[in-house]
């Protein structure tokens, strides 16, 4: 073996911490960075590539059985300008219940016997796909626990058949909601409609509107087609839902990728450092500069290459409930991790480590020989002395102020140190902040009242009697004891002067405090004649607050001056609340109830349907939609936080140790001087207080202006802004404990070597003189 | 016969392979004595005083100070103890460079929880007693070695221990400094101090102890007690 390998081989066998260090940072930083690059690709056009993956269809055709036959439609699918096709899959719509009792709204359920084929190769999530009548696939947009297993009834229809629920699925392109075996759909169409077919078509042109146009127009049977779907359509509905999300993971990527940089960079420039003395040697021996500085960069890339290699499996191994959660969380297909990104990471790891060791080594490798052979012995002479003073002053435990000295020594460590803990703080507050946030925003969409009347909540219409007598329902609701607060709400079809497409008008009837709207600016109306609005509607319509907007009302014109922007995702944020007092004849359509706290709402249920059943309407508990999305976001949260919590912790960790070596000896005399282990670990843990407590005091607030700065980012790629409550999630008992996460995360870090260091051998530690 | 203070019995310490640094070695020291342990380097000087000081553990055999079975404690246990019995002195001071002297000197005090104002004052009493007390503020790299060496001593006698251990103390030191604390040791003595001190210099094993063993290889190959000094 050459002097140099020698060199190489007995500096990283010599120094067993600094090496697992090392390969141990590595391997958190490629895991990590594995995981945050694979958030940033998924993160990066969900849509189109799981559209991609799933061949989905460009057009998806819906005939009428009775106008057309499955053999012109087979026809077609070998038509100019079609690359591939699938069905014709016999369809129909029916609306079923679910076993637990709640009604679930019309169905688009076809039948089709496999996944696979050329166009909309459908990805099974759960369960298995349906093997023949009674059973049914779920589409996984439905966000149901528990579903497999389930049944779904149809008691609407002859027969009232039940079909056992096998299986969860997710088409890109949303092809249907539920699947069945292809000779089910007969039983689930209604006897008075002949059903319908479902063709799938890809075209060789549709990049974009015009040409999806055209290639349907040329392609597509107009023979008994009653609807037709575009891909661009689809995206647009799937981008919605998942646009929230995507600032929110690019975040963290891009925190976890430099926090990985940071480390690496930290733990091997400190190795590097840590080794001057017997650089110094190395030279006094005869070693040129440039045989150092190679045999430092090999140290530190041997065992960094170790670690990379085994970051790229747990980064790999991670990825796939990540990557998992994620695909939820933007409704599309799970991919594996790109290998590219494993490359790339690899690649990129080992350069950051050959680097910083180059220019570490680099920098000793000049360093006068005489001066390298000092430096290990007596490390920045002086240097934070007033802080040991300072502290031999303070009437605390010894141990304890002679590590509160210590960062003081050696500024340059701490402050790598201090990144790392400001950096760990930061994710985590950004992370608690927007769990919080995002549960609010939940919240806040949804207007679902304790009880309701009609309509599940202010909107589609659900037909409560056209004769029913409104002020008895109210004064009914008024009389029942447990009412806190109660509205009806009528709503109509409105279209604006100068802008195409069609904008819901709710009129609100009494107090509207149990729909829970949130203002984004201005007030709620009081005054008929105001009017509120979503984001969307602002920007759709190009009006401001202050403005007054004209509706049409199908001849009808009703003026209304815009007094507030209120959060509502409903009807794609396409609203305009007012006072019933606006309209001229108002048909309600729903009644919104909240009841007081601690009322049973059952009882309550019970009580004012007696009431209310001479005027022929039943009352019944609001059901809040539920999302499961809040839950993947926070489980995904919790995971990234503790990743990053432990990159922060290995990056003290190093620290500490590197600091306990250069220690050594002290540690020896102060044992040799009666120091206990336990006081020796209070010593440690002291050293890291003040940098995780200044730590935790920079990371807070730089986490809350991430937070604050991806926030608006999330609601403006959804189209809205967000209401101040969504903001306000930073109270200041959790400011306080997310601060103290700073010491939290520092004393995790030097737990460890704090033990070796209570368990040095004084002898050796001595002998090292 | 008083009880012994020190009391070892057949301690043998090896390190890996090769021959142990101490081979079955027993003796014991009488409280008020001042011993001298002789030997060429690495004859196993050094081993001895850490298996007495409980810095390191025999790998057979008993070492009893004071009544206390010092080779079976543990970690905590040992610091404790070196706390409470022995103050020890070093070739190379081994003073904290970051600390000043007076800050060096109750260190000792304040590890075992002395009352602050208390060790104080003590540590300032030693430095005047050694003559080094106008250095209390400085930092120990200002001292010149025969001061360092007093300092060394005071923090070692700061908590008044029954057992002062000396391993080569005047070896860093020119000859007048090394015989100005050869002097202070024998002064030591003479107010009651047991000490044992490691040397390979048979002159000041002379000046100012009343017994030497010699080790060679790890074994005793002499001890003789010379007449009570003067
Ligand atoms: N920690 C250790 N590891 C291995 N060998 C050691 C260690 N400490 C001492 N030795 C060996 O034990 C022998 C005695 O050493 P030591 O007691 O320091 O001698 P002295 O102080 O008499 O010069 C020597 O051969 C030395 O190399
Ligand atoms: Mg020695």
């Amino acid at each position: 073996m050459s002097a140099l390998g020698k060199v190489v081989r007995s500096g990283v066998g010599r120094k067993r911490v600094q090496t697992v260090v090392i390969g141990l940072a590595a391997a958190m930083a490629v895991t990590a960075s594995v995981l945050a690059g694979s958030l940033l690709v998924a993160s990066s056009a969900p849509f189109d590539r799981a559209f991609a993956e799933q061949s989905g269809p460009h057009v998806t055709a819906q005939f009428d059985a009775g106008a057309t036959t499955a053999a012109d439609l087979e026809a077609s699918k070998t038509a100019a300008g079609v690359t591939a096709a699938a069905g014709p899959f016999p369809v129909t719509s029916a609306s079923p219940e679910l076993d637990d009792g709640p009604k679930l709204p019309p169905m688009t359920v076809v039948g089709r016997a496999d996944t696979g084929g050329p166009v909309d190769a459908v990805a099974l999530v759960e369960g298995t796909w349906v093997t023949g009548p009674g059973q049914v696939v779920l589409s996984a947009d439905f966000r149901m626990p528990d579903q497999v297993g389930r049944t779904l009834r149809f008691p609407a229809l002859p027969g009232a058949p039940e079909l056992r629920v096998v299986g969860v699925a997710r088409s890109i392109s949303r092809t249907a909601d539920l699947w069945v075996w292809p000779s089910q759909v007969a039983a689930l169409t209604p006897p008075d409609t002949a059903g319908g077919f479902q063709v799938l078509y890809r075209f060789a042109s549709a990049a974009t509107t015009e040409q999806v146009d055209a290639s349907t127009a040329a392609a597509v049977p107009a023979q008994g087609l009653s609807g037709t779907r575009t891909w661009i359509a689809a995206r647009q509905d799937a981008v919605k839902e998942s646009a929230l999300f995507v600032p929110f993971l690019v975040a963290f990527g891009a925190l976890g990728l430099v926090m990985s940089v940071l480390i690496v960079g930290n733990v091997v420039a400190g190795a590097v450092a840590s080794g001057l003395r017997r650089i110094g040697v190395l030279k006094a021996l005869g070693f040129t500069p440039g045989q150092v500085v190679r045999a430092y960069v090999a140290q530190a890339l041997l065992p960094a290459g170790v670690g990379a290699a085994f970051g790229v499996v747990a980064g790999n191994l991670l990825a796939i409930p990540v990557l998992a959660e994620t695909s939820e969380v933007y409704g599309t297909t799970v991919s594996p991790v790109a290998p590219w990104v494993d490359v790339a990471v690899v690649a990129g790891t080992l350069g950051v480590v050959a680097v910083t060791a180059w220019a570490s080594a680099w920098r000793a490798g000049r360093l006068r020989t005489v001066d390298a052979l000092a430096v290990g012995r007596t490390p920045g002479v002086g240097r934070g002395r007033w802080a040991a003073r300072l502290t031999s002053g303070l009437p605390l435990p010894r141990p304890v102020g002679l590590g509160l000295a210590h960062p003081f020594t050696r500024p340059a460590r701490a402050l790598a140190m201090l990144a790392a803990i400001v950096f760990g703080t930061t994710a985590v507050t950004f992370a608690v902040g927007l769990a919080a946030s995002l549960s609010d925003v939940q919240d806040a969409r949804d207007h679902t009242t304790d009880v309701v009347i009609g309509a599940d909540r202010p909107g589609p219409d659900r037909g409560l009697p056209a004769s029913l007598d409104v002020a008895a329902v109210n004064a009914a609701i008024a009389a029942q004891p447990g009412t806190l607060a109660h509205f009806s709400t009528s709503r109509r079809e409105v279209t604006v002067a100068a802008f195409s497409g069609s904008t819901t008008l709710i009129a609100f009837d009494g107090d509207t405090s149990p729909g829970d709207y949130r203002m984004i600016a201005g007030e709620w109306f009081d005054a008929p004649g105001e009017a509120v609005v979503p984001s969307p509607f602002l920007g759709a319509t190009g009006t401001r607050i202050g403005d007054t907007v004209t509706l049409d009302d199908r001849g009808e014109l009703v003026t209304v001056r815009i007094v507030g922007e209120v959060f509502d995702l409903q009807n794609d944020g396409m609203q305009v609340f007012t006072d019933a007092a606006t309209l001229t004849n108002p048909v309600v359509s729903n009644f919104g109830i909240a009841v007081r706290p601690g009322t049973d709402v059952t009882t309550y249920l019970d009580g004012l349907n007696a009431a209310l059943r001479p005027l022929g309407v039943t009352a019944r508990a609001g059901q809040a939609g539920f999302s499961d999305m809040l839950l993947t976001i926070v489980a995904l949260t919790t995971f990234l936080t503790l990743l990053l919590i432990a990159v922060a912790g290995l990056g003290v960790l190093n620290g500490v140790v590197l600091d306990t070596r250069d220690r050594v000896h002290d540690l020896g005399v102060h044992k040799a001087l009666g120091m206990t282990p336990g006081q020796t670990i209070a010593m440690v843990l002291a050293s890291v207080a003040v940098v995780g407590v200044v730590g935790g005091g920079l990371g807070v607030p730089l986490g809350v202006a991430l937070h604050d700065a991806v926030l608006p980012a999330m609601g403006r790629s959804a189209g809205t802004g967000l209401p101040a409550s969504s903001f306000a999630v930073y109270g200041p008992t959790t400011v306080v404990l997310l601060a103290f996460g700073g010491l939290v995360i520092a004393v995790l870090g030097a737990l460890l070597p704090a033990g070796w260091a209570a368990r040095t051998r004084t002898a050796t530690a001595l002998r090292t003189e | 016969m008083t009880t012994p203070l020190i009391e070892l019995h057949a301690v043998s310490r090896e390190y890996g392979e090769g021959p142990p640094a101490l081979d079955r070695v027993s003796f014991s020291v009488r409280p008020g004595e001042a011993v001298a342990v002789l030997g060429p380097s690495g004859s196993g000087k050094s081993t001895l005083l850490n298996l007495v000081a409980g810095l390191d553990r025999p790998s057979a055999g008993t070492v009893t100070v004071d009544g206390v079975r010092v080779d079976g404690l543990g970690e905590a246990a040992s610091a404790r103890y070196r706390r409470a019995k022995i103050g020890m002195v070093f070739q190379f001071f081994n003073l904290l460079d970051d600390l000043t002297v007076a800050d060096n000197v109750v260190l000792p005090a304040q590890l075992a929880g002395m009352d602050r104002a208390e060790a104080r004052a003590r540590a300032a009493d030693l430095l005047g007693k050694l003559g080094v007390d106008r250095h209390a503020r400085a930092y120990p790299g200002r001292l010149s070695g025969g001061e360092r060496q007093r300092v060394a001593v005071a923090r070692a006698l700061m908590n008044r221990p029954a057992l002062l251990l000396a391993d080569e103390p005047t070896g860093a030191l020119d000859t007048a400094s090394g015989e100005d604390v050869s002097a202070l040791l024998t002064e030591l003595n003479a107010e009651g101090q047991t000490v044992v001190v490691v040397t390979h210099d048979l002159a000041l094993a002379r000046r100012c102890t009343t017994r030497t063993i010699s080790l060679v290889d790890g074994r005793i190959a002499d001890d003789v007690s010379a007449e009570p000094a003067r």
